[in-house]
């Protein structure tokens, strides 16, 4: 069994990173801040490695994968019940999950040598990048319900400062902001759903947690009689943990941030926002699966039908979009959808396939990009084409992530949306016919961006230097190597031996009919983006036209962009915002200095009395005896 | 430990800045005048670990009491207790700040220093004092001072702003008197560990607790007595605004805490309702007033009343987690203003501007400046690993103890207030540090000197060490917290 040891390493030692890069990185160690930011991440993953094979290759004496906790601190205390304790836990999914975050934060690092050389803040940059790993490494190990809640917060932050990496352009700044305001929006649900959850099963502990909320006892008992406005508080507590990650995994309508995000450098999107962090919001749902999928129907049917629409509208929006970077960030949106549907429809173990592929070819697609938007320095699928002679290698890393995201077999995507789309079919068929849909426009779009970007005719750009630099350094092309293999092979992996919902290995199932389907319209998409954009035609704007109110409201991203606007800036910001800022200066500090003003009136008034004339005081002593004699009377008789 | 040396460092430094010629004297025998203080601070903290560990558990260690009145019943009587030690450390880390940015202070400096460490013998003499009335006197020295600091060294409509603190302020004063009149009619006494054998009749409690609460929440901008803060912190000098924000604030709650609450506990039960509400109210409605800010310190003045909200809410619940966290976040909120104020007013400084409009791109020309600025941003804004988050989810989960739907309510809009807060933070980060730089002549302006990285340091590892670490602070206010 792994030992705590070296497991508190994985994490510790990208936060040594940032500490040291942050602290001496910008004046004392600037020309080494890369290699060594990397070599960091580098011993982690090793170990993260270590640790996987040591917890996957033991035998399993009650014949399933046990959840451990090797570490456990205590950080704050609350109540005898409630702590904070910063804990380790270590189940199939968190073992995966560091080896994934390991992995893909190692490549982008050594991707990163290369890409960010020459940039003012290099060193600030591999701070960030350490102090961001560290973050999402004591996410997916953490046992603490609120141990997740404090890293899932820093994450949050270190997406923010990545985002806003270019903060003298005001459009980052503003993507960097909308990302923390978005995601903290869906935190205060993830916060006050842990308020109820802990409350009533008075532990912040999740081992703890899962068992007293899934099996009959006192806890139990409490938590689903309690209610507010009909509705359970357990129900609530899980809705509202959901609403947390669906912030962080830009589920509709709360994905607003993560288009904008790709202002921040692109090998940042691709660790972060494509592999990573994102998918954060799915493995909070995985890690509390056993409540969920216990809590009755009606919780799972929010995930199932959130994660389907999302994975709908972003597939539709990406087919619309023509930002490379941003296709691809739609195109996340939709995959996560499918991920989340796919744990509402008890597909436990293909989510998390689905999880594991699409981190590998997802970030190879973010790499070429970012390989691509370097040639051509621009973001606009229009100023590139024909670039497949310029960028070899490029292409076929490119075509891999393609056909593998499309779903064609052997590539990785294949397999896992396989599974989710069998999951499905046993849990709602029109979830199904959504999956099944949304996978023919997913190939599509992808390959509208793989024939746009390396066929077509050779734009200005991209022709104005032919063979005058090599490709890419040789630190970029070994991550888009790498990934390549991932994306190719990530699928031929037993999954089901591993990862299952009850840690029970189940045997791999065949290619079953059910295949079919989607690989026949995933081909189907292909063709048509074949058709479309191969060769510089008419064809797109015709195609445009045909849908033309429809291809107008999805290039809009339906207009939820100017809802929001209108919520924040009408609403918030002139509804109560400035009234409230009023309303202080004006009458409650009005009341203050009335007060004052009155005091100072009757002072005024009564100043005159104090006049120092002998005549007034003889008359007030007069009048006052007068008084006192006429109320003295009147009291008595 | 006499803790009378304490109180007594801050007033020798006063007679040996008297005696100073020179600027540079002043502020050499000024700022080692609070490192003493800090020390002092340390060693305390030291001995008390080492008295509870030898197994001291009585309420109150180290104290010391002489007869001042003795016809009266009045005793100069100080002690602590972790709470006390907690507040004691922040006045002296919030001091040796407070010294270190007001470096460069004229005209008048020594008259400036003088006035400071008065402020911080008066904050050190209340933390400290078991008996009621040398609680009051202490109060008071900690007021009238401020009144000459803004009056003089402030900027902007300062007369206005001095006088209206200095007014309110003392109407709290007048107010807590009162209640300490009743409390001492009561009992026949003003010794504080006395009082609290004593149960207090039913009646006399519901009468003299509002005024007890009332006059100590206008020091900690109870709503709707609040309104000095903005104009009082935005007139003040940088230092003044820290010791106002991070200390003077604190001397409110701490009343509210220690004298209202621990005396009165019945009364206390029976107006919690209207302490949540009017706590929810500043948290919220002080959180959107900040919002549409457009100074600096305004802003940050702002933000102080939704944070003091926090504070009396968890005294408002009643609950022991609660109230921790309400200790908690005076601690944090004392450190992290203080660090804000010191940011903005180093800013002020270079560009002569608190405008957030006239700012912009401050990053890239005082990165370090910007840096702790940020910095206490997100501590604001709660983030994990620093204090303000500590305190934070500490007070919500004690609130959340306390069941009924409206008490929850109120949790949850004090909750909703970590959005708000994000959004008013960054705006703020986002027009000011980053961005384009706005003017072209900061281009030749300088980072913090070395005095001013010392107070922004300083400060920052205080926030981090409760962030990263707070079962430390957690275990000394919680050691019989009952």
């Amino acid at each position: 069994m792994p030992n705590a040891s070296y497991i508190v390493l994985i994490p510790l030692l990208p936060l040594a990173g940032f500490a040291l890069l942050g602290l001496f990185g910008r004046r004392y160690i600037k020309g080494f801040a890369g290699v060594l930011g990397t070599s960091f991440v580098l011993v982690s993953t090793a170990l993260a490695l270590y640790v996987a094979w040591q917890y996957f290759s033991i035998s399993l004496p009650q014949g399933h994968f046990k959840q451990t906790v090797p570490l456990n601190l205590n950080w704050l205390t609350f109540s005898p019940g409630l702590s904070i304790d910063m804990s380790i836990i270590l189940d199939p999914i968190s073992v995966m999950m560091i080896v994934v975050v390991t992995l893909i934060s190692l490549l982008v690092h050594t991707f990163s040598l290369g890409y960010m050389k020459g940039e003012t803040r290099y060193a600030t940059y591999y701070a960030f990048l350490n102090l961001f790993t560290f973050s999402m490494l004591g996410l997916v190990l953490s046992g603490n319900l609120f141990e997740t809640y404090i890293f899932w917060e820093l994450v949050g932050c270190s997406s923010f400062l990545l985002i806003g990496f270019y903060f003298d352009r005001p459009t980052a700044v503003a993507a960097a902001k909308k990302a923390f305001i978005v995601t903290r929006f869906a935190d205060l649900g993830f916060l006050v759903g842990i308020l109820i959850l802990s409350f009533h099963a008075d532990t912040l502990d999740i081992h703890t947690l899962i068992q007293r909320l899934t099996q009959p006892g006192p806890q139990l008992t409490n938590i689903t009689t309690a209610s507010f406005l009909g509705i359970s508080a357990l129900s609530w507590g899980l809705v509202l943990v959901f609403v947390g990650g669906a912030g962080k995994s830009a589920m509709f309508p709360l994905h607003i941030w993560l288009p904008d995000a790709m202002e921040g450098p692109t090998p940042v999107s691709a660790l972060i926002h494509a592999a990573t962090m994102v998918v954060a919001g799915v493995y909070l749902v995985a890690r509390l699966y056993p409540v969920y999928a216990h809590a009755g129907p009606a919780v799972l049917q929010v995930v199932l039908y959130v994660g389907a629409l999302s994975a709908l509208l972003a597939a539709i929006i990406a087919c619309t979009q023509t930002d490379i970077k941003r296709v691809l960030a739609y195109s996340t949106m939709s995959q996560i959808g499918y991920m989340m549907f796919a744990l509402g429809a008890h597909g436990y173990t293909a989510s998390m396939f689905h999880l594991f592929t699409h981190a590998f070819f997802k970030a190879l697609l973010f790499l070429c990009a970012g390989v691509i938007i370097h040639r051509v320095h621009s973001n606009e699928m229009k100023d590139m084409g024909a670039l497949r002679k310029l960028l070899p290698l490029t292409h076929a890393c490119f075509l891999i992530a393609c056909l593998a995201i499309s779903g064609i077999p052997p590539f990785s995507g294949f397999f896992s949306k396989e599974d989710i789309l069998l999951a499905a079919w046993n849990s709602n068929k029109l979830v199904y016919a959504v999956g099944l849909f949304t996978s023919g426009l997913t190939a599509f779009y992808m390959f509208r961006l793989y024939f746009s970007v390396f066929w077509g005719r050779p734009t200005h750009e991209a022709g104005a230097h032919p063979g005058h630099h090599p490709e890419t350094p040789f630190t970029e092309k070994l991550p888009l190597v790498i990934l390549a293999l991932g994306a190719l092979s990530a699928g031929w992996i037993p999954f089901s031996r591993f990862v299952t919902a009850d840690g029970k290995p189940e045997p791999a199932h065949g290619v079953s009919v059910f295949a079919i389907a989607p690989v026949a319209l995933a081909l189907i998409g292909i063709a048509t983006a074949a058709y479309l954009y191969r060769k510089e035609t008419e064809r797109p704007q015709r195609a445009a036209a045909a849908f033309k109110g429809f291809y107008q409201f999805a290039y809009h991203k339906f207009y939820i962009d100017e809802v929001y606007t209108f919520i924040t800036k009408k609403i918030i910001f002139n509804g109560i915002g400035r009234p409230a800022a009023w309303i202080d200066k004006n009458i409650v500090d009005g009341l203050m200095n009335l007060l004052a003003t009155i005091t100072a009136r009757i002072a005024a008034g009564i100043k005159g009395i104090q006049s120092g004339k002998v005549q007034d005081y003889t008359l007030y002593f007069f009048a006052g005896i007068v008084g006192l004699a006429v109320l003295f009377i009147y009291l008595y008789t | 430990m006499n803790l009378s040396l304490l109180v007594l460092a801050p007033l020798i430094t006063v007679v040996a800045v008297l005696f100073c010629r020179g600027r540079s004297s002043i502020r050499w025998v000024s700022l080692a005048g609070v490192t003493v203080q800090l020390i002092l601070a340390f060693a305390l903290l030291f001995l008390y670990w080492k008295e509870r560990a030898a197994g001291n558990d009585s309420a109150m260690l180290f104290e010391t009491r002489h007869t001042w009145f003795r016809a009266l019943n009045i005793d100069y009587h100080l002690g602590v207790d972790g709470i006390s030690v907690a507040m004691i450390l922040l006045t002296a880390f919030v001091m040796e700040a407070a010294i270190l940015v007001s470096w460069k202070i004229a005209p008048m400096t020594k008259e400036f220093f003088v006035l400071l460490h008065i402020l911080s013998a008066g904050a050190y003499g209340f933390f400290l004092s078991l008996d009621l009335f040398t609680l009051f006197f202490f109060l008071e020295i900690s007021v009238i001072p401020k009144f000459l600091l803004i009056g003089i060294w402030g900027s902007g409509k300062k007369e206005y702003s001095a006088m209206k603190l200095a007014l309110m302020l003392m109407g709290g004063s007048a107010l807590a008197f009162i209640g300490l009149l009743g409390v001492y009619y009561n009992t026949h006494t003003f010794d504080w560990p006395a009082i609290s054998q004593i149960h207090l009749p039913l009646q006399a409690q519901r009468l003299w607790f509002p005024f007890l609460f009332t006059g100590f929440g206008i020091f900690t901008a109870l709503f709707p007595f609040h309104t000095w803060v903005p104009d009082g912190h935005s007139s003040a000098p940088t230092a003044a605004s820290m010791f106002l924000a991070g200390i003077s604030m604190k001397l409110g709650s701490y009343g509210c805490l220690r004298v209202a609450v621990f005396l009165m506990p019945e009364a206390a039960r029976i107006y919690s309702p209207v302490i949540i509400l009017m706590a929810t109210i500043a948290i919220v409605y002080g959180a959107f007033a900040t919002m549409m800010q457009k100074d600096l310190k305004y802003m940050n003045a702002y933000s102080s009343i939704s944070h003091c909200g926090f504070i009396l809410l968890g005294i408002g619940m009643l609950t022991q987690t609660a109230i921790t966290g309400a200790i908690i976040q005076m601690i944090s909120h004392g450190l992290m203003t203080a660090l804000f104020f010191a940011a903005i007013g180093m800013i002020y400084d270079r560009t002569h501007t608190r405008l957030v409009g006239q700012l912009g791109g401050l990053l890239k020309i005082m990165p370090f400046i910007s840096t702790i600025f940020v910095l206490a941003g997100l501590c604001s804004l709660g983030l994990p690993g620093l204090s303000g988050f500590v305190a934070e989810i500490t007070v919500f989960m004690g609130s959340w103890q306390h069941a009924g739907e409206w008490y929850r309510l109120a949790t949850i809009l004090a909750c909703s207030s970590i959005v708000i807060t994000a959004v008013y933070i960054l705006r703020a980060t986002g027009q000011t540090i980053m961005g384009p730089l706005k003017d072209t002549h900061y281009n030749g302006l300088g980072d913090a000197a070395w005095n001013e990285r010392l107070a922004g340091i300083l400060l920052t590892a205080g926030i981090v060490a409760i962030g990263i670490a707070p079962f430390w602070l957690s275990r000394l206010l919680t050691y019989k917290l009952n």
